[in-house]
């Protein structure tokens, strides 16, 4: 790191370094940023902190919330992956608008997302409808919506993360190994999947926040109700209204667990800092 | 993913139609609040005015001394939150004295609330009434998918209350953030049935049925409106519109949906 700054300071000294005012405003963006995290961390009630583990409404919504979350993860590594593998090795027509399909639900926003999940699996939904005349079974307003939700807004995530990190795999080890008479599952299982390892955590760890956070497709399409269908981060609303502190104690909470997963993914993207391999993986995809 | 010398001009070109696409939507409306002219006045409203009081700031822009009108809806409950954590706003219409006095409280008033409009709630069912709601002691069958306006919203107490008067226990699948997305979800189909203001079934027009709650069991809601201290726009305009809704034509812009008078 210290070799690298010596060498950034050197070429500014030549006067080939970026202009004062790039630095100006790179500093604005991390003021625009930081600013509303301090103010949350500043204004929530601290002394209230045992709340979070006592108050009931909390518990019951972070049940919730860990149980979808993690199941809607499970999911998504179940079928995220060989999807990325998929994409990553699998030369066919149209893979381009595969992938572009599969990526859309993270630049779409959350609310018509939920929309979509309601045109779909809602009772009078393309898959909804039928199934609640076939068999009475309605989605919206149960956990597997909830869980759906989730999956819809995480799977992208662990799909472009794991995918780059197929990208990056040595096919040398996989076409010596085959050279060796491995078989194909054998191959997957042996060569790819470990080599994987490190890209399917970080995958796992964005998609698994990412779907703690989800707000917009569940309430719109799970509803709102304690124990059922309130998450936390519906719960953050809800006592908004009712009761501030609470909402701002439990923004605290989930700015914690993402400083979390964060952390979890420091040598993956806050690789810079500690020597330069930022660049490893698939990082710069996501 | 992989270096493609096309890509960022190519990324360019393709996000220039959509950007092309909502400029052109944006320009509509922005030339009809008229630059150059007044500021807006800035109205928060609770949802279930949705439609009466864009048609009765329609109405004030068009009288001698009215200005433009921008409402802000949500829940009352949203909207008290928004103006106590300082959103800027001129007059606040709320669906019960409850969330006003929180606003009161908050010293954020510049003069007394009074009374504009009053509503009943009522039973909205999908259109045509295919599962045969007949009062509100079938909303607790189990074959039914219910939902309410959530507690804290002046809607979810009314409900609460009418139900409690009826001395029927309802479980509900969802407790929505205003009103308008409970009376949503019997339009998408997704709910059975919800219990809304009178007024909320007149402004869905037929894409739901009002089942009516008897009188004895039925709560009167009285809606306040106030001016608020600060009032970007002028107090003066402020208390100009507040008039208007209380005069004969704004009284009768509210009967025209589905208001009582207070």
């Amino acid at each position: 790191m210290s070799r690298r700054d010596r060498e950034g300071a050197g070429r500014r000294d030549a006067g080939l370094g970026p202009p004062r005012g790039v630095a100006v405003l790179a500093a604005l963006a991390v003021v625009l940023i930081v600013l509303p995290l301090v103010g949350l961390v500043l204004r929530a009630p601290w002394s209230r902190l045992a709340d979070l583990a006592l108050d009931p409404a909390i518990r019951t919504a972070l049940r919730l919330s860990l149980t979808a979350s993690l199941v809607a993860l499970g999911l998504s590594v179940l079928l995220g992956v060989p999807l990325a593998v998929v994409l990553a090795r699998v030369p066919f027509r149209g893979r381009r608008i595969v992938r572009a399909l599969v990526l859309l639900p993270m630049v779409l926003p959350p609310v018509v997302g939920g929309v979509a999940l309601l045109a779909a699996y809602g009772r009078r939904g393309v898959v909804g409808g039928p199934l609640a005349a076939l068999t009475g079974v309605t989605i919206p307003f149960s956990t597997a919506a909830v869980v759906l939700a989730a999956t819809f807004v995480a799977l992208p995530f662990l799909v472009v993360t794991v995918e780059g990190g197929v990208r990056q795999l040595d096919r040398g080890l996989e076409e010596a190994a085959a050279t060796l008479g491995a078989s194909r599952w054998t191959l997957l299982r042996r060569v790819v999947l470990p080599g994987l390892a490190p890209t399917l955590a970080a995958g796992a760890a964005l998609a698994w926040a990412r779907a703690l956070g989800e707000f917009g497709a569940t309430i719109t399409f799970a509803g709102n109700l304690p124990g059922a269908t309130r998450t936390l981060p519906l719960l953050v609303a809800v006592e908004l209204e009712r009761d501030p502190e609470l909402a701002f104690l439990l923004s605290l909470a989930m700015l914690g667990i993402s400083v979390a997963v964060l952390a979890l993914l420091r040598d993956r993207w806050l690789g810079g800092w500690r020597g330069g391999d930022a660049d490893r993986g698939a990082g710069g995809d996501a | 993913m992989r270096p493609d010398p096309r890509g960022p001009r190519r990324t360019l070109a393709a996000l220039s139609a959509p950007m092309a696409f909502l400029a052109a939507c944006a320009a509509g409306p922005a030339d009809a609040g008229g630059s150059g002219g007044p500021d807006p006045l800035v109205v928060f409203a609770a949802s279930s005015l949705t439609e009466a009081f864009e048609a009765l700031g329609a109405a004030f822009a068009t009288i001698d001394g009215g200005v433009p009108v921008v409402v802000n809806l949500a829940g009352s409950q949203t909207l008290a939150a928004q103006l106590i954590e300082g959103a800027p706003a001129d007059v606040f219409a709320a669906a019960d004295a409850t969330q006003l006095a929180r606003v009161a409280d908050a010293g954020l008033l510049a003069g007394p609330a009074e009374p504009f409009a009053t509503n009943r709630m009522a039973i909205a069912v999908e259109p045509g009434n295919p599962r045969g709601i007949t009062d509100l002691a079938d909303l607790a069958r189990d074959d039914l998918l219910v939902v309410l306006p959530a507690a804290e919203v002046p809607a979810g107490r009314y409900a609460r209350a009418v139900l409690a008067a009826a001395g029927v226990t309802v479980v509900p699948v969802s407790l929505e953030p205003d009103v308008r997305a409970a009376l949503s979800k019997v339009t998408l189909g997704e709910a059975d049935a919800t219990i809304v203001y009178t007024s909320d079934v007149a402004a869905a027009g037929g894409r739901v049925t009002g089942v009516a709650i008897p009188a004895d069991l039925n709560v009167i809601a009285t809606y306040p409106i106030a001016v608020l201290a600060g009032a970007p726009a002028g107090v003066d305009a402020a208390a100009r519109f507040v008039a208007f809704v209380r005069s004969a034509e704004g009284r009768r812009i509210l009967a025209d949906h589905g208001f009582d008078a207070p």
